[in-house]
């Protein structure tokens, strides 16, 4: 029975990593850029959503189903909203300029907007860590209450399913998809059939902040605490499971954020709390040497 | 993410390499006699050993990065390697060797072997992948050294070191001192780090380094950047120049890292982690892939950088500021139109500055 | 690229420049207070100014811990220099991000400045390295929550507002057999951490001695760890009855929503220090009957605590924590010690490079003699050893209805 809990631990921890190292991925498939601030954008979204919902909340009727919903739908929106203007901005102001620099100056780059945030939003909202109010809250018990899997869970689970589907359709059909695809392979080439280059680009960190903003609201619900510095090590951990799943590949970051939280989960059930960090890493370092191209990575042979 | 970078002389002259050594002696030079004559802060006094060391960190990640062409984000690890090994070496030699400036030098060398083991454990494996998966798999091994040197106590008595995962299992005899204690560290170190110390170090960096990237190896090295394959193709062992290149990398960290777990008196493992090493590449991103130079002078000025923010009225937005100039810089200096326009405003003030010069000199 | 370095480097200079001018050029004994983010207005001319330089985490993981003992010690410096008394002080507090590295160089910063006290730092491990440096300069060195005992070992300028470590553990361990709240017990605590290790590990220790049975020993590695349903199903597949958590807000309001919400679980859970501030950041349900070892009840109605409540609340928006309160009680007990040097206005007619080292002489005697005692909102009857630990009755509080309850 440990077992089953354990792994459903594994999942929730797991389906935040993979939400959050989605929209990573999407970004880095089509831009070909790590964007090490998206975890900061994740916290810029949790936040807008905190100060909506408790901005709306005092005015509605207490206990009135309105109440109930409004504050929490109202406040995912206009976090979306909020940051794809903020992924786009970001874009734009630091990210544009660089389009032909080598890319680890954009790294760089995204490593100083990401220091920027942090430092602004605690000058903005203050250092001390705020309690998030979970977007839906409960959990369904099985088993006489020894398992219990919380509605924020299911929804990330769903959500992220959702995305994934939504993600794969959209980049695979239809016009956008197509030129997000012919920039991924080769910019210059792209640009010459007359695709528009910096506005699929543009359009490429809307999506993936506005994802970001949704990642933000759910790691919150399901870990209450939100700090300035709260989407730093997600953003690490994200990343690490999309390098697992395969950069650049949806599904992958969806597998590879899954199996990054059920093997944390599981290292520190049955291995060692002490070195529960060393070892995940270890088994990543493993599964990189056997698939250097991460799980459901593409292989790309070398041109000479 | 090995890049294609512009900034890299190739042919390394000699007279580059020289200007190199004549710059920091010259900087060692100055401050020397400043610091004599009392016009140096205490502030930027006590910045001088981190600076150096950050200088060494940087000249030596750019040899993997810059040179060798490998995203390594995992650079912090060595340096945590050396302090720890170098704290230990010189606590061990408290008493057979009383010199301090002796005892320093051991503990460096102990570093160093100690970075350079980690180098070849790590490198072996890793070095058959590449871009961002080899720039992931160094950042998971820095996390790893982190954690173990955060579960690990090391103790010191009569009958030699101790070793353990609690402290309570140490076991040590009266007389005996915990060295490393898990979270919390080495505490109680000796300073033994000097200013000269780091000077040194940083000259014999530039010696290794330099002489590497002018010699047989270093041209291979460089060739398995520029094309790996091709360099293949005429026989360079892919395996054997990068190791060297990584490993040389680690030595040089480590030493830096002995050097700078002997400044304080508390170092904890922590301090070595994913956003030291970030901030290490910075600094190489920053001075110019491959370019040596740059490497020193990005680390000294982004090292004092947040030093010199301190200052009542910004203390603030004293990091927010640090975040801007960095992302201001990186655009400036890699955005071709932005870099046009500073490049003209630079010689019109030059132009004003001659001028005034010319009018302050006829009077 | 050389040239935007240079540029870089030149404009680094500037700052450098005017941060040095702003350092420097400023008389000490003028009552000038209020330059370069001091505070206060030393109104009192002729009065006798001290500087006091704050060490803490500004920016970083830990700037809430720091903001707060920064704000506190602000508190009662304003007070102390609205009373008008022969004794001013002014006060700069510099950004340490929590750092042995960064705090060393704010040191050196506060001595640019030429201090006479150090107050600081927030945290242990940078905390450890800036007493080594004031105790080779010898500056007197009071730290509100930097609580091992490597912080004070082997030097005798430095003290400490809170309880140690391991001191902390054992009070913990005494008061749970004491009061037979629970004979097994678990512990969860942050193994990246200092002040959690050095706790958990004085509790471990005590606990057999008293009759405690530690059942099960969990860890997590940092802060900003997310899951602790692990180390919860393992105590309490082990039966803790008792869950000791030695660890700061942060992750302990995640452990209280996850016992509750995931697992049903509900045990006693008993908390240190770094515990208080957890009203803020936990629904009213989820903490109630938690308990914690804290010197400070920002809920009590007794005057003083009461008075800093408020205007910390006007000030700052925000309620303070055990940290805002050592810092106020920090520079209370400087001010009384201050008061008690009998050749103060001597001291303070010195050269700056002199006057650092006879104060810190004379507040160590201050501090180490028997008759010393202090008062403030952390405790009463507060007295130091030669040893740097403060002596003071601890306290244990249960949340109840949203508020402490002191036991």
């Amino acid at each position: 029975m440990s077992f089953l809990s354990y792994l459903i631990t594994g999942i929730s921890l797991g389906s935040i990593y993979a939400i959050i190292a989605l929209g990573y991925t999407m970004v880095y498939g089509i831009a070909k850029m790590l964007n090490f601030a998206h975890g900061d954008v994740i916290m810029v979204g949790a936040y807008v959503c905190f100060f909506a919902m408790a901005g709306l909340s005092g005015q509605m009727e207490a206990g009135s189903l309105a109440a109930a919903v409004v504050p929490q739908v109202a406040g995912v929106l206009l976090a979306m909203v909020v940051c794809t203007i903020l992924g786009v901005v970001i874009e734009g102001l630091a990210y544009k300029p660089l389009r032909q620099a080598p890319s680890l100056a954009v790294l760089i780059t995204a490593i100083g907007v990401s220091w920027f945030l942090q430092n602004a939003a605690q000058l903005l909202w203050g250092a001390a860590p705020k309690n998030f109010t979970s977007i839906v809250s409960g959990a369904v018990s099985l088993a006489d209450g020894t398992l219990n899997i919380s509605y924020v869970t299911m929804l990330t689970v769903v959500t992220c399913l959702v995305i994934m589907v939504g993600l794969t359709t959209f980049i695979g059909k239809g016009k956008m998809g197509k030129a997000m695809r012919a920039c991924s392979e080769d910019k210059a080439a792209a640009q010459l059939m007359g695709i528009n280059v910096n506005a699929t680009i543009s359009v490429t960190f809307a999506i993936g902040s506005a994802l970001a903003a949704v990642a933000g609201v759910l790691m919150c619900s399901a870990y209450p605490t939100l700090m300035p510095t709260t989407g730093a090590l997600p953003g690490i951990k994200a990343f690490t499971a999309a390098v697992f799943g395969g950069i650049g590949s949806i599904p992958g970051a969806f597998l590879g954020g899954l199996l990054l939280g059920i093997i944390e989960t599981f290292t520190k059930a049955y291995i060692s709390t002490d070195l529960s960090d060393a070892i995940v890493f270890l088994v990543l370092i493993v599964v990189l040497l056997v698939k250097p191209s991460g799980l459901l990575g593409r292989f790309v042979p070398e041109k000479v | 993410m090995s890049g294609k970078t512009k900034t890299l002389r190739v042919r390394k002259t000699t007279v580059n390499a020289l200007i190199n050594y004549a710059m920091v002696i010259v900087v060692f030079a100055a401050t020397q006699i400043l610091i004599g004559q009392g016009a140096i802060s205490n502030t930027i006094q006590s910045m001088l050993v981190p600076v150096c060391c950050y200088v060494v960190m940087a000249v030596s990640l750019n040899l993997t990065v810059g040179i060798l062409g490998e995203l390594s984000l995992g650079h912090a690890g060595f340096m945590s390697l050396g302090a720890f090994s170098g704290i230990i070496a010189a606590t061990l030699l408290q008493d057979a060797v009383p010199a301090a400036p002796l005892r320093l030098a051991i503990a460096m060398v102990v570093g160093g072997v100690f970075g350079g083991v980690g180098g070849v454990i790590i490198g072996l494996p890793v070095l058959r992948l590449r871009g961002d998966y080899l720039a992931i798999v160094t950042l998971a091994f820095g996390e790893i050294i982190k954690n173990v040197i955060q579960v690990l106590y090391i103790g010191l008595d009569e009958n030699g070191l101790h070793f353990a995962t609690k402290e309570a299992n140490l076991a040590l005899s009266e007389t005996g001192k915990a060295i490393l204690k898990g979270p919390m560290g080495a505490t109680g170190v000796a300073k033994l780090a000097s200013f000269t110390a780091g000077f040194l170090l940083i000259l014999i960096t530039l010696f290794v380094v330099q002489n590497l990237v002018d010699s047989r190896a270093g041209r291979a090295i460089l060739s398995l950047r520029d094309n790996r394959i091709a360099a293949e193709s005429v026989g360079i062992s892919v395996t054997k120049y990068k190791l060297m290149a990584f490993v040389i990398s680690a030595v040089l960290a480590g030493a830096a890292g002995a050097l700078y777990g002997l400044n304080y008196s508390s170092t904890v493992a922590s301090k070595f982690d994913f956003n030291t090493s970030i901030l290490v590449l910075v600094y190489v991103v920053l001075g110019g892939l491959g370019s040596i130079r740059g490497s020193i002078i990005a680390a000294a000025v982004l090292t004092l950088l947040p030093e010199l923010l301190r200052n009542g009225a910004i203390n603030d937005y004293r990091m927010l500021i640090y975040a801007i100039i960095l992302i201001l810089v990186m655009l400036v200096t890699n955005n071709p139109t932005l870099r046009g326009g500073v490049d003209m405003a630079v010689k019109r003030i030059r132009g004003i500055g001659k001028k005034e010069q010319t009018e302050g000199g006829a009077q | 690229m050389k040239k935007f370095l240079a540029m870089l480097m030149a404009a680094a200079m500037v700052f450098g420049a005017a941060a040095c001018s702003s350092g420097n050029n400023t008389g000490n004994n003028g009552g000038n207070a209020g330059n370069d983010g001091g505070s206060g207005d030393a109104g009192n001319d002729g009065a006798i100014v001290i500087r006091i330089g704050g060490i803490g985490p500004r920016t970083g993981d830990t700037a809430m811990y720091g903001l707060a003992t920064e704000r506190g010690a602000q508190i009662a410096v304003d007070e102390i220099n609205a009373l008008g008394g022969d004794i001013q002080l002014e006060y700069r507090f510099e950004d340490d991000t929590g750092v042995a590295e960064t705090a060393v160089s704010a040191y050196n910063t506060l001595k640019d400045w030429d201090v006479d006290v150090i107050y600081g730092c927030t945290t242990t491990a940078p905390c450890v390295s800036v007493a080594a440096e004031t105790y080779a300069d010898r500056y007197f060195q009071l730290t509100p929550s930097a609580s091992s005992t490597d912080v004070t070992a082997d030097k005798d300028n430095v003290f400490q507002m809170c309880f140690t470590d391991p001191g902390q553990g054992v009070t913990a361990a005494d008061y749970v057999a004491e009061n037979g709240l629970a004979t097994k017990v678990g512990v969860i605590y942050n193994n990246g951490d200092a002040y959690s290790t050095g706790i958990a590990q004085g509790f471990i220790a005590h606990a057999p001695e008293v009759g405690l049975e530690v059942v099960t020993e969990q860890t997590f590695p940092d802060d900003s760890n997310t899951d602790f349903t692990v180390q919860l199903t393992a105590c309490r597949d082990a039966g803790a009855e008792l869950v000791f958590m030695p660890i700061y807000y942060t992750p302990a309001a995640l452990i209280l929503n996850q016992a509750k919400n995931q697992l049903n679980y509900s045990p006693l859970f008993f908390g240190g220090d770094g515990m208080d501030g957890i009203l803020g950041v936990v629904d009213e349900s989820l903490a109630k009957g938690l308990m914690l070892l804290t010197p400070f009840n920002a809920s009590s109605t007794e005057e003083a605590t009461a008075n800093f409540v408020a205007k910390y609340e006007a000030d700052y928006g925000e309620t303070p924590n055990q940290f805002a309160a050592d810092g106020y009680d920090c520079v209370y007990a400087i001010y009384q010690a201050l008061q008690q040097i009998d050749n103060l206005a001597e001291i303070a007619a010195m050269d700056p490079a002199e006057r650092h080292t006879a104060l810190c002489d004379a507040l160590v005697s201050v501090f180490t003699s028997p008759d010393f005692s202090f008062s403030g909102i952390t405790g009463s009857g507060m007295t130091w050893g030669t040893n740097g630990e403060v002596t003071k009755d601890p306290m244990v509080v249960v949340v109840e209805g949203g508020a402490y309850v002191t036991q």
